[in-house]
């Protein structure tokens, strides 16, 4: 078993009462110590008695086709209450149970009939579950590869759980193959992830007057080139030039052929 | 679109609607008016001569027209918004005089009261009741004289009658359902000069009419007794008459609507019964007819009498009778008129008379149709027809035209050889520039009025094809995109004449039977799907039409309610496309339900996925099949589902406010972008894509109802196989509605930012990452890449997106994009705004890679540099003079050519253009000059031959020196 640990602490940005910006809380838990070291020193400078810190757990739970669902395992991660009264997940853990020997058979028979392995989550984390579960479901042949592999993509809003993502976590081929997993146990990734925010309208005050510009640009149509206005006089005048240029051409050699001529007619003389 | 351009390929039809009530001009002078007033909130003035529009006015959509009346001769009057807003226009040109808004304080029926001025230089106030409060107005300016409150005691004014030449008001109306109360007021002044009021212990129900100007029958609340109130000198006075008195085997009753001097119509067990109100309020029954008729209000005649019309039908053609109303038997008039069954049955009549040639009196009839279609009927002849059902367009569709065969002709005579000669000598005085002003003016005439683009038949082009309109009534009208003639439509019909379910609803229409390999032999077919009822449960109506001859091929009743129609990628041999229907339990019905079509839904069984969006709730479900149906009315062609994911929106702070999804049958012509460094960008054109928007709950009232920190907007772009959320995006301060466009792997959406207090334009264009080695070159030569291999969506999703945002001028009712057969030609926006034009903006405005300083390689690649707002240029209004009033939807449809679009907007107008975004790269222009082309060669041709003859002839005499 290996789980992927989300230790990101929103304190070190210390922003009093605005929401994270970040759209990705994901990190390796090789930063762990690092970040444990640094959270007690920037909570003793920006901690407000009014915030709030506790720890939450919700379960999640799995079918196999159209199976109840039974759970499956734990979520833990840190629930951040702000003084405006807005809620934050952070410090996300999974542990995950082992599959049992009929989990194992059930399993088996998902891969065999290539039917859906479905999870679900509450969709409020703080009174479970919400008013519906957030289901998600995959094909069961694009779990396994040595192991069973896992991807969670968790959407929060506060404290609540908008979807799921949940796959393989890299590709799964069409037609799809059946293949036994070698190892019965689960190599799982979990991200949290809120909403990115859409980028600014940039405002051009100093450029109102280029703007307008820009659009009065736009405004006047194409001036027609002077080719594409007089084609149909001047095509007629190139060939009318060019055949006066011939004709003079011709007009001047005549006289040379006069005088060949008359250079003929002296050799017979001479020959009289 | 340039001048020259304007009105060559496009056509624009003005509707009104279904018309409510109808107002005849009693001017002295021709009387050639009706005044209207339509349930698309349209009030209007028709030629009763033609049946054109003299001036028409589109109200606001939630300024639903309570009544019209005509005061002092000169100023239509309207009631709207349930009696808040009292307006005056101009007769003869629809200007308005004035308007005066009407305290109202709660929900109630509105009542409108133009006196009728015997004098004309005498200014009757006009009454108006509504919302709680009834008030005096004066009809030369619209100033409120008096107003008086009745919300505080449950009051429900029923009546306002005034006595001819009277001073005093009666004011009739019921306390609390079950007291009658009759107030007199002082029309000067407003002040209750008496009241009396009695207790009747049974409760009325709302329906009343009025037979004279002191006496009113009203139906109890068990509508089995008739009980005539009269309060002569205000004193109130009951006759009961039970209904069984009258009729045997009586039913529940229901007074209709028309307002017959000292008359009454009731129906009851589906037969219409005249009763004569008597004096002291005795009723006699004095007439039956059995058919459904429909019937006029009196209209008086000569001689102290009046008279009234009644329709009814027998077979195909339609009664109108005209008939005093204190001696039935004196029918004044008697016309049969042959009717097309297309129009269903007549729902209204509104009567006029006129003054015929020998003295005596004419009397002519507006009569709306079930279809909505209004006509005149006047000597025994339908004089006009307007087709009003297109006023309310529900769904659109477009078909191609019949292919030609040998031996059939379609197509007249088009011109003469003289005509031909003129035209093309025109043309070539355009092309030289040697064209005086008349000569351009009848070369546009000449292309506008273009005879071939007419044909019923299909051309090389494309350009020539059927669009396919349902309305609200259940007609399915064929036009022509040529001119928007209409060549063929049809009612729906109830399959059974089942009794609860006589005329369904237009709902949806689809492409059935779309021919290719046996074009020659089958027509095209469309699939209309209807509806017996409003409610989400009421069973759903299949009707089969042919598209080229508007015949219905079949219709069923499918016993089951129809929640969704999605139709499969899939056809059987006939070319019959496969559809779902999913119902209100959450079973899936395969149509057509053949065993052909089951064994191919079977072999793709386990790849049909669907998803349902429950907006009020704020979750979004996806569906895979599951199994057949058990029970007993199931068969073997309806199945079942599970659920395979949720994606739920927390309802404290999100609520669903608009999905869309790309159209199924896009065409992309290209996967791969590249970009100004010659870098590659493959796009993520998954056809599985849904774009959700939601908003703050707060914020989903009108634009301004929150402050900037209350609200905020976000936008998903969620996989439907998976419910994958691919890309999130959050706005903060800004609020709904929200318009978008979805086409390719770009979304254009349109909302409004609170902050900045401008509309704003959002772009987000979504790449796949997926795919990002397949860029070296070599490993597209040797074929070591996997660009061929299947995509499936369970893999995991590495998309990234690009987005910008920019400020727009305009509010939006809606947009769409541009569509060609391939794909190739650049796009459009179609911006419906909210002065009812199409904007048409090119998709470069709109694309995220601009930049405030674009580099020389990005300028030739034709990137825009970047400003804060997008441009509203004005020759860029596709509709260029015109208005579709209450646009709703703008449908693109390919045309044969690349370069070339349809494009068809709906709401009250219709309007058809086709538009080449990128210009017609692939065809001549219209305005090509054949003939010029001709003279050329001719005179070239001429040119060699002459100096041919004189080269030949130097060459002789030269070889002769």
């Amino acid at each position: 078993f290996q789980s992927d640990e989300l230790l990101v602490d929103d304190d070190e940005f210390g922003l009093e009462g605005a929401k994270p910006r970040s759209t990705d809380l994901y990190t390796s838990s090789s930063s762990s110590p690092q970040q444990q070291q640094q959270t007690p020193t920037i909570r003793r400078r920006y901690s407000d008695p009014t915030d709030l810190d506790s720890k939450v757990q919700f379960t999640l739970e799995h079918a196999f086709g159209d199976s109840d669902f039974s759970p499956a395992g734990t979520f833990s991660a840190r629930l951040k209450t702000w003084s405006h009264g807005g809620k934050t997940l952070t410090k996300l853990r999974f542990s995950r149970n082992d599959f049992s020997a009929e989990e194992k058979d059930a399993f088996k028979n998902l891969l065999k009939g290539d039917d859906f392995y479905r999870i679900r989550l509450p969709s409020n984390v703080v009174s479970p579950p919400g008013r519906e579960f957030v289901i998600a479901s995959v094909r069961a042949r694009c779990l396994p590869r040595d192991g069973l592999d896992e991807h969670f993509i968790i959407h929060m809003e506060g404290a609540n759980i908008l979807a799921v993502s949940y796959g393989s976590p890299g590709a799964c081929q069409y037609p799809r193959q059946l293949k036994l997993p070698a190892k019965w146990s689960f190599n799982s990734h979990t991200i949290l992830k809120s909403s990115e925010q859409a980028p600014r309208t940039p405002i051009f005050t100093e450029e109102i007057l280029g703007s307008e510009n820009v659009e009065g640009e736009v405004e006047p149509p194409p001036e027609r080139s002077f080719w594409a206005k007089y084609w149909m006089y001047l095509i007629p005048l190139g060939l009318v030039v060019m055949n006066a240029v011939t004709q003079a051409s011709n007009m001047a050699e005549e006289p040379a052929g006069g005088q060949a001529g008359g250079a003929q007619v002296q050799p017979a003389a001479r020959r009289r | 679109l340039y001048e020259d351009q304007a009105g060559l390929t496009d056509w624009h039809q003005r509707y009104i609607g279904k018309v409510k009530h109808a107002v005849f001009h009693t001017q002295k002078t021709g009387r050639k008016r009706v005044i209207v007033s339509t349930e698309e909130n349209v009030v209007a003035s028709l030629d009763l001569r033609h049946g054109e529009i003299f001036w028409r006015h589109v109200l606001g959509t939630k300024d639903a027209i309570d009544g019209v009346g005509i005061a002092l001769g000169k100023y239509v009057i309207t009631l709207s918004s349930e009696g808040s807003t009292l307006r005056a226009w101009n007769l003869p040109d629809g200007q308005m005089v004035w308007e005066t808004s009407l305290h109202t304080a709660q929900h109630s029926k509105s009542l409108l009261s133009v006196p009728i001025n015997l004098k004309v230089d005498k200014d009757y106030p006009i009454t108006v009741f509504g919302g709680g409060y009834l008030h005096a107005v004066s009809a030369i300016d619209g100033e409120v004289l008096w107003k008086k409150d009745f919300t505080a005691e449950g009051f429900e004014v029923q009546r306002v009658l005034q006595a001819p030449g009277s001073s005093i008001i009666y004011v009739l109306g019921f306390l609390h359902s079950s007291e009658a109360v009759v107030y007199q007021i002082d029309s000067k002044s407003g002040e209750v000069v008496a009241q009396k009021s009695t207790v009747f212990p049974g409760g009325f129900s709302g329906e009343i009419s009025s037979v004279s100007s002191d006496k009113v029958v009203v139906l109890d609340s068990t509508r089995s007794i008739l009980v005539t109130i009269g309060f002569i000198d205000g004193d109130i006075s009951f006759q009961k008459t039970p209904i069984s008195d009258l009729v045997e085997d009586s039913g529940t009753a229901e007074i209709l609507s028309p307002l017959l001097s000292n008359m009454l119509a009731v129906k009851v067990n589906k037969r219409t019964i005249f009763v004569n109100v008597g004096d002291k309020g005795k009723l006699e029954v004095v007439d039956s007819l059995s058919d459904e008729t429909a019937m006029s209000d009196s209209l008086p005649v000569a001689d102290d009498q009046e008279a009234f019309a009644s329709v009814h039908h027998e077979g195909s053609r339609i009664h109108l009778m005209v008939k005093l109303v204190n001696d039935l038997n004196n029918v004044l008039l008697r016309e049969t008129i042959q009717m097309d069954q297309n129009r269903g049955r007549v729902h209204k009549v509104f009567m006029n008379n006129y003054i015929r040639t020998d003295r005596s009196n004419g009397f002519r009839a507006l009569i709306v149709m079930e279809d909505h279609s209004l006509l005149l009927l006047q000597q025994g002849a339908i004089v006009w027809s307007r087709e009003e059902g297109l006023a309310s367009v529900t769904d659109v569709t477009t078909a191609e035209l019949p292919l030609e065969k040998d031996g059939v002709s379609v197509a007249k005579v088009e011109h003469t050889l003289f005509e031909w000669l003129k035209g093309h000598v025109l043309k070539l005085k355009g092309s030289l520039l040697l064209a005086s002003p008349e000569d351009v003016v009848a070369i546009q005439d000449l292309r506008v009025k273009s005879s071939g683009k007419n044909k019923l038949t299909r051309d090389h082009n494309g350009f020539r094809k059927l669009i396919l309109a349902l309305t609200r009534a259940g007609k399915l009208f064929a036009l022509h995109t040529g001119d928007g003639r209409i060549v063929w439509s049809m009612l729906l019909n109830s399959p059974s004449q089942s009794q609860s379910c006589e005329r369904p609803n237009g709902v949806s229409l689809y492409q059935w039977q779309v021919p290719h390999h046996h074009a020659m032999d089958e027509n095209p077919s469309v699939l209309v799907v209807g509806k017996c009822g409003s409610d989400s449960s009421a069973p759903g109506v299949l009707s089969f039409v042919d598209v080229y001859t508007g015949k219905e091929i079949s219709s069923s009743d499918i016993g089951h309610s129809v929640v969704q129609v999605m139709p499969l990628p899939i056809t059987d041999s006939k070319e019959q496309r496969l559809h779902l229907i999913a119902d209100t339990v959450g079973h899936v019905h395969l149509y057509p339900k053949t065993s052909e079509a089951l064994s191919i839904f079977q072999r793709e069984f386990q790849n049909v996925y669907w998803y349902t969006v429950e907006a009020d709730d704020g979750i979004i479900r996806g569906h895979v099949m599951k199994g057949s149906c058990s029970g007993e009315t199931a068969d073997e062609y309806c199945f079942t589902t599970r659920e395979l994911w949720t994606v739920v929106f927390p309802s404290e702070s999100e609520k669903i406010i608009s999905t869309l999804t790309r159209k199924p049958n896009e065409v992309v012509h290209t996967q791969a972008k590249v970009n100004t460094d010659q870098d590659l960008l493959y796009k993520y054109v998954s056809r599985n894509l849904l774009f959700v928007a939601t908003v703050s709950p707060k914020g989903a009232g009108e634009i301004g109802s929150v402050t900037p920190e209350e609200s905020s907007l976000v936008v998903y772009l969620i996989d439907t196989i998976t419910g994958r959320i691919l890309h999130r995006l959050s706005h903060q301060g800004c609020q709904g509605p929200v318009h978008a466009v979805f086409s390719e792997n770009w979304v254009v959406y349109h909302y409004f930012n609170l902050r900045a207090h401008k509309y704003e334009v959002t772009v987000v264009e979504i790449y796949d990452q997926s795919r990002a080695e397949n860029k070296n070159v070599w490993k597209l030569i040797l074929g070591k890449h996997n660009l061929t291999a299947p995509i499936t969506s369970y893999s995991r999703p590495e998309v990234f997106t690009k987005s910008q945002s920019y400020f727009f001028a305009q509010s939006v009712k809606t947009i769409a994009v541009t569509s060609t057969a391939k794909g190739i030609t650049s796009k459009q926006l179609l911006i419906g705004t909210i002065g009812d034009q199409i904007l048409a903006l090119d998709k470069r405005f709109v694309d995220p890679r601009r930049t405030l300083n674009p580099s020389q390689a990005e300028k030739e690649e034709g990137i825009i540099p970047l400003t804060d707002t997008l441009p509203i240029i004005p020759q860029a209004y596709v509709t260029h003079s015109h208005k579709v009033e209450g646009l709703r939807g703008i449908v693109t449809a390919p045309s044969k050519l690349e370069s070339t679009t349809h494009v068809f907007a709906y709401g009250v107008d219709l309007f058809y253009t086709r538009l080449a975004p990128s210009k017609t790269y692939d065809s001549l222009t219209d305005d090509f000059s054949y003939a010029l082309l001709l003279i050329t060669i001719v005179a070239l041709v001429a040119a060699i031959y002459i100096t041919w003859v004189l080269s030949e002839k130097k060459e002789l005499s030269e070889k002769w020196r």
